[in-house]
């Protein structure tokens, strides 16, 4: 029988990371993501692995750069306003098509911002937050297991496509605790010919580089790579559907927010409102094809995101605004309740019933 | 049960110390016995002793916490007051110190005094869940860190091994042989066997030091 342990969202990613090979972890403090640059120094020392809190979530993400360029899985975690420090190295990471592993536990903003939980990165982490044409592979877990499978699998995506991915949690489950197993973890083999590894004089030199002298030659590393994005979104959408079946109202919410849903749709369904969620898992690729399909029998729709309503615009476009979307939201570091939720799902069962 | 006057609880982070804590302030409180309560938490930003402000405004215990606590700047700073901690002899004291090493340095500041009183025991909290303290040898060595960096040596052990709202008594009573096995390496008594109130009637004979615990975090999430 596998054994369960009680770990902090932060912890469970880091242990999480560990099984699944990483052995790499540069990382900058911030609350509240603390724990798992804490983790890290505790145990990497353990296992033959390298901690090292660098001078700057700029330096942390280059040397991720150094390390994930020699096929070695690695990993950074941050907040917020670090994570924007890293943004150009992720940019860059993306442009030199290499693996890693990133971690944002959110927490209110812009700018300098709170320490309470947040979702108000999500268009820095689906829509880019560096420059150029790129995506990063996005998980959003919604419990302290899943965050420890989303961490595996994320590393396993990143290297399947040679893609940066990022693993998008928030303060509430970063700080919170909950059962977890964490033993069942395989780690996949991937090619990793392109590796800097030393040719021995036996092959010709591999490159890692973002730089083209040549506008035709950039174009077409762009279009490669966009080959490859085309296949993440053919073949890796993930979400959950909670009581769809005969759903009229449908929620969608990620992460937290789709625990405060269940409850609100508890309450609905008591109600009499045939409401369900679909909870997008990975947020890029966003789950479009199941949205869309939602749209023949959902008549409305309310997005609940810990920001102003940014969700909600991939939303609109992935039911091609066939449909009216309603929101319940917080910001600045505050959770929406249940019952702002079902206000919300109540107003949607109106509306939806007058068109 | 007999307390000494300053009670300090220390431990792996997310061992369970500040619900501990709140419930054995409101115990002492209980049996009239003049008590306050002190955060001294630099480390956790969130769950903490201050989350349970009302109810102990409602019991009528004093606590002493940053204030900056679940406020959304992050400074880790001690109030002024957590001196008449040390100085007002004529009151309990329970101290919720921070989780491991980290924690425990803010514990530095005061120790000489409360070594001075010599009227102290410190609590380790140890939960056999959280994955540095799964057995005894890992959790002497966050014993020995903690003692370290707090400068202060436990005298006895609270054994609050749970898997949070899932817990089952067959969970704690599983956890029996290591609590002893720990108690074995330290040399130390296991003064509490803390469970949540729930499953006290069913682990009240397996444990007869066992003390049911109300527990404090307020979730709007399932």
């Amino acid at each position: 029988m596998a054994d369960k342990v009680l770990m902090k969202g932060n912890e469970a990613i880091a242990e999480a990371a560990i099984k699944a090979g990483c052995r790499f972890y540069f990382g900058y403090p911030i609350t509240p993501q603390t724990e798992i640059a804490a983790y890290m120094a505790k145990r990497m020392p353990k296992i033959g692995g390298t901690f090292l809190q660098a001078e700057s979530e700029v330096a942390a993400v280059n040397m991720c750069i150094g390390v994930a360029s020699t096929g070695k899985r690695v990993m950074t975690s941050s907040s917020s306003p670090g994570v924007s420090l890293k943004a150009e190295g992720i940019s860059y990471m993306a442009g030199c098509d290499l693996p890693a592993l990133i971690v944002n536990v959110q927490r209110g903003g812009p700018g300098l911002g709170g320490i309470q939980p947040s979702q108000s990165d999500y268009f820095q982490a689906t829509k880019g937050g560096g420059h150029g044409d790129y995506h990063l592979f996005v998980v959003a877990p919604a419990s302290v297991q899943e965050m420890v499978s989303l961490t595996a699998h994320a590393f396993d995506v990143a290297e399947k496509y040679r893609v940066p991915a990022m693993l998008l949690a928030d303060g509430t489950l970063g700080q919170m605790m909950e059962p977890v197993v964490i033993d069942d973890i395989t780690v996949e083999e991937h090619d990793k010919s392109w590796a800097l590894t030393g040719t021995k004089g036996e092959r010709e030199h591999n490159v890692i580089n973002s730089l083209s002298m040549l506008p035709e030659e950039l174009e077409q590393w762009n279009i490669d790579r966009y080959q490859r994005y085309a296949q993440i979104e053919k073949n890796e959408p993930m979400w959950e559907e909670y009581e769809m079946e005969d759903a009229e109202i449908c929620v969608v919410a990620f992460g937290i927010a789709s625990r405060v849903s269940r409850n609100a749709i508890k309450a609905a369904r008591e109600k009499g409102i045939k409401v369900g969620m679909i909870r997008p898992i990975t947020l890029w690729p966003f789950p479009k094809e199941a949205l869309l399909a939602s749209t023949e029998k959902a008549k409305a729709y309310v997005t609940v995101e810990l920001n102003m309503g940014q969700m909600a615009e991939d939303v609109e476009l992935a039911t091609r605004c066939r449909r009216p979307v309603l929101s319940a939201n917080r910001a600045g570091g505050c959770i929406p309740s249940p019952e702002q939720v079902l206000a919300q799902i109540e107003a949607a069962n109106q509306l939806g019933g007058e068109q | 049960m007999q307390w000494k006057r300053v009670i300090l609880l220390a431990g792996h982070y997310g061992s369970g110390k500040t619900n501990i804590a709140v419930n054995l302030a409101a115990a002492l409180k209980r049996q009239g016995k003049p008590v306050v309560i002190a955060d001294l938490d630099i480390v956790n930003p969130y769950y903490r002793t201050k989350d349970s402000e009302e109810e102990l405004r409602r019991l009528g215990i004093p606590l002493i916490s940053s204030a900056y606590a679940n406020s959304n700047v992050d400074v880790p700073a001690l109030p002024q007051e957590l001196y008449a901690v040390v100085d007002q002899t004529d009151t309990y004291a329970v101290l919720d110190v921070g989780g491991d090493d980290r924690g425990a340095l803010a514990l530095g500041r005061y120790t000489p005094k409360i070594l001075a009183e010599n009227n102290f025991e410190m609590l380790f909290v140890m939960n056999q869940y959280r994955p540095l303290t799964r057995d005894a040898a890992g959790t002497l060595e966050v014993m020995r860190e903690i003692e370290a960096a707090g400068g202060l040596p436990f005298t006895a052990l609270v054994n609050n091994s749970n898997l949070g709202a899932e817990t089952t008594a067959q969970d704690v009573l599983a956890t029996a042989g290591y609590a002893e096995a720990v108690a074995k390496a330290s040399g130390l008594p296991i003064k509490l066997t803390t469970v949540k109130e729930s499953l006290y009637p069913e682990l009240k004979e397996a444990f007869p030091n066992a003390v049911p615990l109300r527990l404090q975090n307020k979730r709007i999430w399932n």
